[in-house]
């Protein structure tokens, strides 16, 4: 017959001071684990949703960013008339060749950052639906007029509307500001293409997005561009191209993560550990009495490590209760592969939940299994005479 | 004497309970310490640059290049005792997991700038007579291999083709805060080329670096760099080299500044395992204090054995911690030395080790030690039972 799991619930109360030490120094190991995996998970997710599944980006081959690449005029022009490009409203085709650069600005708070600037045509605007005017109106072509994104009007400074940035010996007016939801355009400035290039004196586009006028032509359009003679370029889904570009910042965050856990966790466990031995010690009376009773050795082993088990269930709880305000924060910074400003928000996915749980619950295992092992082998006799 | 003693028999009495924390202890010193020696290598170019040596790049960003002929403008501006020039030449080696800095430079000043990268004559005259020669950092060499005279290719992300070159020498630092990873060839092997396949990049530096003569002269020299170029197509931005290198810190400074506070948190959840484990003490022992009590002594020293035996066992931790940090330091840097060159425990880690085994013991004996001394003798007594 099995010990309820009440019995073990109230031991936790009775003592609960140490109940409480024990729980947090779980729910902190808890707590910087989620924040950790939160962290890689919102990067990743900005990325993968700037992309969109049925774009194409074009990129010199090798160029690991849009800022390393270039394409002359010339082979934009042949990519341009790909037949896999779909058509749009009044017969254009929709393709946008595009330059992305640099430029340093002044953060909020300190120091420069970089900052995407990205020229765009009049076509890049319906081929990223994500991106939405929030405030003043959209740039007139030819003109040096800019907008710029909500989280670069948010974190720097000098790039509210009316505000003028100088560069290439010219005065840039941000007339507007859009919201590209949780996307990496959030984190850019944009800009008439053919002025951003006269401006830099960059004579070549540095990428090209098209959309496909069938998600399936995917494959035959980079066929067609990668066997052309005549083009030193490679074509990747945006998808793709976008988390490529997550993927190191991403696996930097995990493996710091994930390492920092471990070590953690030994805090964490050894607590636990000293929580469940001197439970067991307290109680070496009742333990023989129950025992007496007739409870069996596994019945005991089982209420020690349910005890175990239910620290390790308020200890995750609470540290993911707290993670979990955590999604309210917005992180910018560098991505180390494209050197450009990036802001994310932290994610808290249901996957993260069940693994952090399941890391708190093993913490709890390790922690309880000596202890309650000691328990369930005491001898009666031995153990009613303690008392 | 007598009660340095008690506090070590009260400390070890129950050696399972001690052991498991002092273990704890040691853990949370060492995560602390590899965390602090971690944010110190991300800060180690800083520290590393000089206050004489000045780089001047393009006001836009940094990947915006600069002409070649500002070198003899340069040159001509008072207090500027030398002038290089290079660019990040961003080349891959074999694949993108062996990353390491790659830079093209004119050897013979930058040699000069540089005094911290030894190089014998020989190797130095080598380098500077062959065009496509390369040298490399002693732990880059000795990462993948190479030995003078070898042939090495990186292929080129922002100078597109494939690039050969010689290895014409190996440097060593100074001493050991000097990076010992990085790559360096002729600028004008990769002008010669860009002149070749596309000559609107071709004539074009990625920076300058400027000695002074003096470094009280700095401030000025570089005021007169950046007025020389104003309201021209490049204009400059001139500054030290402590204060580039700090503003590629301050770019990722979310990051640096997560794993600062993740390196409080470990103190924290250390700190609460050490509370557990004297709350535990205290209440076993309650009988003990309440004897002591009918003794005559005060709850003055009852408190003070209370906190001495949190401080015995969170020193012993923190010691044991302290002595384990140096070799976990040195096989980490072994295994992040693509990240992090240098890799070096300092003197302040240590101090502040020893001021967190301080905070534990203090903050961990406070609730036990108030329960301790407020505790009635009947009541203490009673409990033995």
């Amino acid at each position: 017959m099995a010990i309820p799991l009440s019995y073990s619930m109230r031991n936790l109360w009775k003592r609960r001071l140490t109940t409480i030490l024990t729980v947090s120094g779980m729910a902190l190991v808890v707590f910087v684990f989620a924040a950790v995996l939160m962290m890689a998970a919102g990067l990743q997710k900005t990325l993968v949703e700037t992309g969109s599944d049925d774009n194409v980006v074009v990129v010199r081959k090798g160029s690991t960013s849009e800022v390393m690449s270039g394409i002359d005029r010339r082979q934009a022009s042949i990519v341009e008339m790909l037949p896999q490009v779909a058509i749009g409203g009044e017969g254009r085709r929709l393709v946008a060749k595009e330059v992305v650069v640099l430029i340093a600005l002044p953060k909020r708070g300190a120091g420069n950052s970089n900052v995407v600037v990205r020229g765009v045509q009049e076509a890049s605007i319906p081929l990223r639906p994500q991106v939405k005017l929030v405030a003043g109106r959209l740039f007139r072509m030819g003109s040096s007029e800019i907008i710029v994104g909500n989280s670069i009007a948010k974190g720097f400074t000098g790039v509210g509307l009316q505000g003028t940035l100088n560069w290439g010996m010219r005065k840039w007016t941000v007339v507007g500001i859009f919201d590209a939801g949780n996307t990496g355009f959030s984190s850019e400035i944009w800009g008439d293409v053919d002025q951003v290039m006269q401006a830099f004196r960059r004579p070549v586009y540095s990428s090209l997005i098209f959309k496909l006028n069938n998600p399936a032509a995917f494959p035959a359009s980079k066929t067609a561009i990668e066997t052309d003679p005549r083009l030193t370029l490679e074509a990747k889904q945006e998808t793709r191209y976008y988390l490529d570009q997550s993927e190191m910042m991403a696996k930097f965050l995990r493996i710091l993560g994930l390492s920092l856990t471990v070590i953690f966790s030994i805090g964490a466990i050894i607590g636990a550990m000293i929580t469940m031995y001197s439970a067991v010690a307290n109680r070496i009376g009742e333990i023989g009495t129950m025992r007496a009773l007739g409870f069996r050795r596994r019945s005991i082993l089982a209420a020690f490590l349910a005890e175990s088990l239910l620290l390790g269930v308020i200890g995750g709880g609470t540290g993911l209760f707290f993670a979990s305000f955590m999604q309210f924060i917005t992180v910018s910074t560098v991505n180390f592969q494209t050197f450009s400003e990036l802001a994310f928000k932290f994610t808290l996915t249901g996957r993260i939940v069940l693994q952090a749980m399941t890391f708190s619950l093993v913490m709890g295992f390790i922690g309880g299994m000596l202890p309650a092992l000691r328990a369930s082998r005491m001898k009666i006799v031995d153990a009613l005479r303690a008392a | 004497m007598l009660q340095l003693k008690i506090l070590f028999r009260n400390a070890f009495h129950n050696k399972l309970r001690s052991g498991l924390t002092i273990l704890g202890i040691t853990v949370a010193v060492l995560a602390f310490g590899l965390l602090r020696t971690v944010i110190g290598a991300w800060y180690a170019g800083v520290d590393a640059a000089s206050a004489s040596r000045l780089v001047t790049r393009n006001a836009i960003s940094i990947i915006f290049p600069l002409p070649i002929a500002y070198n003899e403008k340069i040159r001509q501006i008072a207090g500027v005792k030398l002038v290089s020039y290079g660019n990040w030449f961003g080349g891959i080696y074999v694949n993108e997991k062996n990353f390491f800095p790659n830079f093209c430079v004119e050897p013979r000043t930058y040699m000069a700038i540089y005094p911290e990268f030894v190089l014998s004559p020989p190797e130095k005259k080598a380098f500077f007579s062959d065009r496509k020669g390369f040298v490399a950092g002693r732990k880059l060499a000795a990462r993948f291999g190479w030995k003078i005279g070898d042939q090495v290719t990186l292929k080129g992300t922002i100078f597109p083709g494939n690039w050969d070159f010689v290895l014409r020498g190996i440097y060593r630092g100074r001493d050991q805060t000097v990076d010992e990873t990085q790559f360096f060839f002729h600028w004008d092997y990769l002008n010669e080329t860009m002149k070749r396949v596309s000559p609107g990049r071709a004539e074009q530096v990625g920076f300058y670096m400027i000695t002074v003569a003096r470094p009280d002269l700095a401030p000025d020299v570089a005021l007169s760099v950046d007025r020389a170029f104003k309201n021209s197509l490049a204009e400059t931005l001139t500054e030290t080299e402590k204060a580039f290198n700090q503003g590629f810190i301050a770019m990722s400074g979310a990051i640096v500044t997560a794993i600062q506070m993740v390196s409080f948190v470990v103190i924290l959840i250390i700190m609460a395992v050490v509370a557990n484990t004297m709350a535990m003490t205290t209440r076993e022992r309650i009988g003990d204090y309440a004897i002591m009590k009918t003794l005559g002594f005060g709850g003055g020293s009852i408190a003070v054995m209370i906190f001495g035996e949190s401080l015995v066992i969170a020193l012993t931790g923190c010691l044991t911690g302290m002595i384990l940090t140096f070799p976990a330091a040195k096989a980490f840097g072994q295994a992040l030395s693509n990240f992090f060159p240098i890799f070096i425990v300092s003197a302040e880690t240590l101090w502040l080790d020893l001021l967190a085994a301080f905070l534990i013991a203090f903050f961990a004996a406070i609730i036990p030690a108030r329960h301790a001394v407020r505790v009635g003798i009947a009541e203490g007594l009673r409990r033995i039972g």
